[in-house]
């Protein structure tokens, strides 16, 4: 097993990609944390503390949930914003959950408008602009979804969540697999369970950014 | 959109049925069938549920393209078509596969290198076409017999890279190439190489599976990129690539994206190790003496193994199925043991023996060689005379025709 970790950033002015330095993506009915390979509830569990301990929970729907392009793509993309609602409720004031879209994989020149999305190319932009401190990407195509992750990685002290339709992502913080409605709702679920448990981090957070 | 799993056990439009490719390959009856390399790659095209096949035929180096052209005319392939050059072939591939299709082709020697520039970008867009490569010499003056030394081309090109020694590798591994090459977690393409004309042209048993069995079709709405999309990446790229931009989002995302098709050849190991049974076979590694070989030249090292064992000189072998992923531990592993490690190759410049230098410790323990090259044969006694001059035993000189 590969003595590499997945931390929060900044990590490297060019961070390595994980799955070269020998972290291996989850098999079915795991996931991972920090590159540790581990059981989904220790993972709902690490996710939804993770989420109510940020000063800006943030989740970033990609264009497979943003496009009713299936009946599966709309069951989700309702699940996502229960999820959203969620978080809502269950955060402390002072925090500030936001939702915002990868809604396409366009390089955007000469600058993106980093309140309203979130783009692949140029992911820290967002984190940095919002103070993002704890970030779940779904429904971003995996290829895109592991190029955000390495770069906000790089550049962010961000903490990553990945909730992957296909096999996970090991340049994420912490990955599930074979995302569907029912894990989401799982999540959901384990953040209302946690709600009033975990102490947010108001007034250590690093705004995103390298201190 | 159909899912995979839903079509298992339906038929297709010629009344093959989709068959789990676990149970097809491993556990349905096979037919001992004679056939040459080239005639195999057919068999194996017929039940791969291709949907394109674009054709530069090579002859005489191999008839495949030829052959799966009959394929098409009865119905087992979507489309087929013959490219103006090697260049279009592979361009007009990365068409079809950026469209959803399954793709399929093949290529040697010369039109590998004439299509090379198309590789990186079939590696950098995610398109997991599968590309046989009957290799053949490469240089001037043209050779249209086997030399391995095109494979070393496509080894950092972000392909996977297979090296077959037999028609049934050749065979079982078109199909698995498929599966491993379209993982989500994967979905790059496979160069399958193997020695041209050695296993293109000779007929060897074959045991093949049913006639009546396929693969599951490619299922494209898994792939890590959206399929054909003039504004997103990695079409977009294609017209409005990072490089164009000087700046240092560009650049960084360039090279973010560059690991990642190289974390994706690592994602494949676990597949390919699934699929192939380990990326090495082994035999006696607890041997001071071990041979490392890909392609045919593991049958002669084998040959080679056992007239030594004749002469009281025990020799281990490892045979390296992938070249990328790489099998680092493996090698590793294996030779550990070993005084002496000897890598017989069909190529002048001995690329498989720098990669093993590059990987054991105590590198000084690979002998390169011996080399042929050039489309010559390689007899067993080379290698043994190699190896007995290296433990210092008397040996014959083996002079060519003309000495």
């Amino acid at each position: 097993m590969s003595d590499y970790r997945v931390l929060p950033g900044p990590e490297h002015f060019l961070p390595p990609a994980a799955a070269s330095m020998g972290i291996r993506l989850p098999n079915p009915g795991e996931a991972h944390i920090n590159g540790v390979i581990t059981s989904e509830d220790k993972a709902y569990e690490e996710a939804a503390r993770q989420f109510l301990m940020a000063k800006v929970p943030t989740i970033f729907p990609g264009p497979l949930v943003l496009w009713a392009w299936n009946e599966k793509a709309a069951k989700k993309a309702t699940a996502v914003r229960h999820l959203f609602n969620t978080l809502k409720e269950c955060v402390q004031s002072g925090q500030k959950p936001m939702l915002i879209p990868m809604p396409d994989y366009r390089p955007k020149y000469p600058k993106i408008n980093p309140e309203v999305e979130i783009n692949p190319n140029h992911p820290n932009l967002t984190i940095w602009h919002n103070k993002i401190d704890c970030c779940m990407f779904i429904g971003v195509h995996c290829h895109q979804a592991n190029l955000s992750l390495k770069i906000i990685r790089g550049g962010t002290s961000c903490y990553t969540i990945a909730m992957c339709a296909q096999a996970g992502h090991e340049d994420a913080m912490l990955s599930f697999r074979d995302a569907s409605v029912e894990k989401l709702m799982k999540l959901a679920d384990t953040i209302k369970r946690l709600k009033g448990t975990v102490q947010p981090r108001l007034t250590s957070a690093k705004n995103g950014v390298s201190s | 959109m159909a899912d995979t799993h839903s079509i298992i056990g339906t038929k297709n439009k010629k009344g093959q049925t989709y068959t789990d490719t676990w149970k097809m390959m491993n556990e349905a009856p096979r037919t001992p069938s004679f056939y040459t390399g080239s005639e195999v790659i057919k068999e194996a095209i017929r039940r791969a549920s291709c949907d394109v096949m674009i054709a530069y035929p090579i002859t005489p180096q191999s008839e495949a393209a030829a052959l799966i052209g009959e394929l098409f005319a009865e119905g087992y392939i979507g489309d087929y078509f013959r490219g103006e050059s090697e260049f279009a072939v592979m361009s007009q591939c990365a068409g079809a596969s950026f469209g959803g299709a399954r793709v399929f082709t093949t290529t040697a020697g010369p039109g590998t290198m004439r299509a090379m520039e198309n590789f990186p970008m079939w590696a950098g867009a995610r398109l997991p076409i599968q590309m046989i490569v009957t290799c053949r010499g490469i240089n001037s003056p043209l050779s249209i017999q086997p030399d391995t030394l095109e494979i070393a081309y496509l080894l950092n090109t972000g392909m996977l890279v297979w090296h077959a020694e037999t028609a049934q590798d050749f065979f079982d591994w078109i199909l698995k190439g498929y599966i491993v090459s379209e993982e989500p977690d994967v979905h790059l393409p496979l160069a399958l190489c193997c020695d041209g004309f050695f296993v293109t042209h000779t007929k060897d048993v074959v045991n093949l599976t049913p006639a009546d069995m396929c693969l599951p079709p490619y299922d494209p709405y898994r792939s890590p990129v959206p399929c054909m999309d003039m504004e997103c990446p990695p079409v977009r790229m294609m017209r409005d690539p990072f490089v164009m931009k000087s700046n240092y989002i560009s650049y960084a995302t360039h090279a973010s994206w560059q690991q990642e098709i190289w974390a994706a050849v690592e994602r494949s190991r676990k597949h390919t190790i699934h699929w192939l049974n380990g990326l090495v076979d082994t035999e006696n590694t607890d041997a001071d003496i071990v041979i490392v070989a890909s392609g045919t030249a593991v049958s002669q090292g084998r040959e080679a193994i056992r007239m030594l064992e004749d002469e009281g000189v025990r020799c281990g072998l490892v045979k390296v199925k992938a070249l990328r992923p790489w099998p680092e531990e493996e090698i590793r592993e294996a030779t550990k043991n070993a005084k002496h490690i000897f890598v017989p190759e069909f190529n002048v410049t001995g690329w498989l023996a720098k990669e093993i230098r590059a990987t054991v410790p105590n590198s000084q323990r690979v002998h390169a060689g011996p080399h042929v090259c050039g489309g010559m044969t390689m007899p067993p006694e080379i290698i043994v005379s190699e190896i007995k001059t290296a433990l210092g035993m008397k040996t014959f000189s083996m002079a060519g025709r003309g000495s």
